[in-house]
């Protein structure tokens, strides 16, 4: 009596299952023994800032120390890191932009304990361009808050002329690329802003997601996508991680520090901007007013993890991970110019390691 | 709706004359049978109104608190509250994205879609009608993805850009929305690539109609010394027009409600662009981009842009079809779905 | 002025070399209407065979048995992997979809048509059209807040068992449609002839329409499938994404071949843009066989009326 349809889908859904059966069993990250047992499945999801540098942590921790783990990272902005975290959908956040307070106490409801803010690395913030003939380029802060307010349209501004003696800029329009998802790069790049143009402080302001004022502009999703912008509109200059610049070949410029040197972002001039900050307990903090030999805008990019909630093997295996990271990730986060944090900053990290998962 | 045909003499579970007949006696077999098919459909039923009814009241108290600006302003700034509203939610700058793109995508495609479907019913060769018909037809089955993805690292970059590039420094000296600058990814690359994606179900359904145009009437028309322009312009255009509208609005309910690809080549903008060769974003791209970012107040807020977006195409898809069918058009197949 | 006469003197006068005045005119316009049809379909063809000829170009330079056979790369700049967790968590969802969608959509276009002097049915006909209307987009954002924020009561997290619903929702309406037009062809006379027969109305469904609509049935399924499969806006707000081969039902995040391809095609990487290529022509593949083999099935078997 079950008719042919009923027949026929039967099938064809039973043999797509047992390809999945068949994948699954033969899936080249199937649990197996190995490292010293740990075992447990790890969603997370956040910033595309350090995306690049997270992804090669993941795949040398899961395929040579720890097997039986598997994580799973999902970029997709800080905004979203944050969101997701929060409402539990992940095991664990990363983000560029710390918690605000108001985000904190919903985390707090949310979980019923305390999230912790565990910084990583410090990156650079570098602004992309796409300019035919022009190799290298020196702006100030006040000339990049003009770019990006949409008051400096044209390359040959005499603004942007004046640190770029001897430069021949072409009369072309600029377009600017931002970000159109919720990201915690907008917000290093925008706090930067406001700290040097009292016009941006009072219009834009700093945030993870903002009003974009210039007329001409683009946005992209993620860094990847703002890079993907850059390379595909003459003319248009972006703020991207250092490390997306590097990879795709896209030219940046030296920015004028606070000191006012021309610095170009590199990992020293990373760690210098990072060197002799006033680091708060919790570990939330912004990284500005950068002189000497340090790059201005840069900023550290923070895991999230609760200090409750988890089972007993998804939170050794994310200690473990983190602790990983911090301790053994340095060669691989200086390979693509992200900068290690400090030994004394490494260390009250690892003292926030300790605390995931210790109020059971 | 009632097709013509019912049922003769019989009635439903009555069994035939000569035994001993029970009136409007109905096994439990039927019974039960009926009942699990009606569950089925009542379950449609159930499951729209529960998407359609829980959406609003989620979205409710954004609606409140902006009223019609909701849809008239284009600011967007969104709050991270998680209990309140606080930011200011516009959506004007995402509607017009999408009828800016859908509006693109119909003035290309109907044009291509009711010449190519004039070419298959009425001039083309015999035996090159149904290979012609089908390859059209195949630009249904390409995923929205592909046709993101091909827009984006091949035809709008190498192909469109360089004739964007053209029209701005030629026309755009005289046309206000053609002006220059002109990025690359723009509201006239995502109607291009959107009148690709609806051609084939405007041309699947103005065929439909236009087979339809009885033979009588083309024979009369060509006894009457008529060209074949001549006969399709007064015999069958006009009979297929109502369809033509019909499978045109068919054609802008699916533009109005596409995602990826439109999200993948508008530009990504929050802004309303003063031309169309600079960036902006459509209704279904900005819930695409930032809803996993949205904080609780914010995503009520999208889910509010989706209800607007559901209630545009529920409208023009249901006048669509109620003209097609009106018209005597059928809505066969994959390409009409 | 009329039209001349024939004349109806048989042999000096050639018919048809009566002409109208403006025949000439007319016959221009003709012809150059003619031409402009035959631009608006070469037009109209030219994207299937730029799109065809540069994912293949593309897609064959990258696809690789490699390709087919291993996961991605954690990162989109490295070179070398492959979309099989795609694959299979594409499969795997489309596989609970079709269990969902399709005995819930026959079942209602069955309502629909059989009972359709029911005040029921004619509602959910029209509601199951208004259905295929629903951007795609808002099915997966109505799943996300349901069932993944939790709005419910519980939360399943990014799962495959979102994903699979909110391509089930996508689906119904399709199968339920054509299902529609493939029964109201199933002619009157065979339901009568097996009521004649003494069948009850469970029986001639069960026995005679769906036994002669099923090549149509399946067809309709089948198009629902590949429509399914290539579906990336639901997928974004409920399966999310995995690097890996995920076998678990709820609260772990799935893989699909049309979210990697968005992913990797977005990205500035060159070595994510080639997979991106092969992945799409790998899923433009999967596509174009199940709408062909659809077809294929309902021709052959097209009832005549």
């Amino acid at each position: 009596m079950i008719s042919r349809v009923f027949r026929v889908t039967v099938v064809l859904a039973g043999l797509s299952l047992l390809l999945t059966a068949c994948g699954t069993a033969n899936s080249p990250s199937a649990p197996a023994a190995g490292g010293s047992g740990l075992a447990a499945d790890l969603l997370g999801a956040g910033a595309s800032f350090p995306a690049l540098l997270y992804q090669e942590w993941i795949g040398e921790y899961t395929s040579q120390v720890e097997p039986g783990v598997t994580i799973n990272y999902q970029s997709i902005g800080s905004g979203g890191g944050i969101e997701q975290f929060i409402g539990q959908q992940t095991d664990f956040g990363a983000s560029d932009a710390f918690l605000s307070d108001e985000d904190l106490a919903a985390a707090r409801s949310a979980r019923g304990c305390d999230p912790v803010h565990i910084p990583t690395v410090f990156g650079a913030v570098s602004v992309g361009y796409n300019l035919d003939g022009v190799d290298s380029l020196v702006l100030d802060g006040p000339t990049l808050a003009g770019i990006f307010l949409g008051d400096i349209t044209s390359w040959n501004n005499p603004a942007i002329a004046a640190s770029n003696e001897g430069v021949a800029l072409p009369d072309e329009p600029i377009v600017v690329a931002h970000r159109s998802d919720g990201s915690g790069t907008t917000n290093i790049f925008t706090t930067y802003l406001s700290s040097v143009s009292e016009a941006w402080a009072n219009g834009p302001g700093a945030g993870k997601e903002i009003e974009w004022p210039a007329k001409n502009s683009v946005g992209g999703e993620k860094n990847d996508g703002v890079a993907s912008q850059i390379q595909q509109n003459p003319g248009s200059i972006g703020y991207l991680e250092l490390a997306y610049a590097i990879e795709t070949g896209i030219p940046v410029a030296d920015i004028i520090n606070s000191d006012g040197h021309a610095i170009a972002p590199t990992l020293e001039a990373t760690a210098a901007a990072a060197d002799g900050i006033a680091i708060p307990d919790d570990l939330r903090f912004n990284i500005l007013g950068v002189g000497g030999q340090g790059y201005p805008i840069a900023g550290a990019t923070w895991l999230l993890a609760w200090t409750c909630g988890y089972d007993d093997n998804v939170g050794d295996a994310l200690k473990d991970w983190i602790t990983w990271d911090l301790t053994r990730g340095d060669s691989v986060a200086e390979e693509l110019l992200y900068s290690p944090l400090s030994s004394s900053l490494q260390a009250k990290a690892l003292a926030q390691v300790d605390l995931i998962n210790s109020n059971g | 709706m009632l097709m013509g045909n019912t049922m003769p003499a019989l009635d439903r579970g009555q069994r035939p004359s000569g035994r001993h007949v029970t009136r409007n006696k109905k096994s439990s077999a039927d019974r039960w049978f009926k009942w699990i098919l009606g569950l089925a459909g009542a379950g449609v039923l159930i499951v729209l109104a529960a998407m359609l009814v829980s959406t609003a009241v989620d979205a409710w108290p954004v609606f409140k608190r902006e009223g019609w600006q909701f849809v008239t302003s284009s600011i967007w700034d969104p709050g991270t509250s998680r209990t309140e509203i606080t930011g200011s939610y516009g959506a004007l700058a995402f509607i017009v994205g999408t009828l800016a793109t859908s509006g693109i995508a119909l003035a290309i495609a109907v044009p291509l879609a009711v010449g190519s479907a004039l070419y298959l019913t009425h001039a083309a060769p015999r035996w090159l009608r149904k290979p012609l018909t089908y390859t059209i037809e195949l630009l249904a089955a390409v995923p929205s993805v592909v046709y993101g993805l091909w827009g984006l690292l091949f035809f709008v970059p190498v192909f469109l850009r360089p004739v964007m590039d053209l029209v701005a420094g030629s026309l755009g000296r005289f046309v206000p929305f053609l002006a220059p600058p002109v990025v690359t990814y723009n509201y006239f690359a995502a109607g291009v690539v959107l009148s690709i994606m609806i051609l084939p179900i405007i041309t699947a359904i103005s065929r439909e109609v236009m087979s339809k145009t009885p033979q009588s009437e083309i024979a009369a028309a060509y006894g009457l010394g008529a060209t074949r322009w001549e006969m399709m312009r007064f015999v069958v255009l006009p009979r297929a027009r109502p369809g033509i509208i019909g499978a045109t609005m068919l054609g802008l309910g699916r533009a109005l409600g596409e995602t990826i690809a439109v999200a993948m080549l508008i530009g990504g903008s929050k802004q309303i662009a003063d031309s169309i060769f600079l960036g902006g974003q459509s209704m279904a791209g900005i819930i695409a981009v930032t809803f996993q970012e949205a904080a609780p107040e914010n995503v009520k807020a999208l889910i509010g842009v989706g209800v607007v977006l559901f209630i545009i195409t529920l409208i023009v898809n249901v006048m669509a079809r109620l003209i097609v069918r009106l018209t005597g058009g059928r809505l066969l197949g994959d390409a009409s779905v | 002025m009329s039209a001349p006469q024939a004349s109806v003197a048989p042999s000096s006068v050639r018919p048809l070399d009566v002409r109208t005045p403006n025949a000439a005119k007319r016959s221009r316009r003709d012809r150059l209407v003619t031409g402009l049809l035959i631009v608006a379909v070469s037009l109209a063809l030219f994207p299937i065979v730029l799109i065809f000829y540069q994912v293949i170009r593309k897609g064959v330079g990258a696809i690789s048995w490699e390709f087919l056979t291993t996961t991605q790369p954690f990162s989109q700049r490295k070179t070398g992997g492959g979309y099989l967790n795609g694959l299979v968590g594409t499969f795997y969802m489309v596989a609970l979809a079709m269990l969902v969608a399709v005995p819930l959509g026959v079942a209602a276009a069955t309502y629909v048509v059989e009972y359709k002097e029911s005040k029921l049915a004619p509602i959910v006909q029209f509601f199951t059209d208004v259905m295929t209307g629903v951007p795609s987009i808002f099915i997966g954002l109505y799943i996300y807040a349901l069932l993944v924020q939790g709005s419910i009561g519980f939360s399943i997290g990014f799962s495959t068992l979102a994903g699979a619903l909110a391509l089930s929702l996508l689906m119904i309406p399709i199968v339920a449609r054509s299902s529609e037009e493939v029964l109201r062809l199933v002619p009157d006379d065979l339901r009568n002839a097996a009521f004649g027969l003494g069948a009850r109305r469970w029986q001639v469904v069960t026995q005679v329409v769906w036994p002669t609509a099923s090549s149509g049935l399946i067809t309709g399924s089948m198009l629902a499938v590949g429509r399914a499969a290539g579906e990336t806006a639901p997928l974004l707000l409920t399966a999310l994404g995995a690097f890996t081969i995920v076998p678990k039902l709820v609260n772990a995040a799935q893989s699909a071949l049309p979210l990697i391809i968005y992913d990797e095609a977005r990205g500035p990487f060159a070595a994510g843009q080639a997979r991106a290529w092969a992945g799409a022509l790998e899923l433009m593949l999967i596509v174009l066989v199940v709408t062909i083999i659809a077809r294929r099935v309902g021709r052959r078997s097209e009832i005549q009326q």
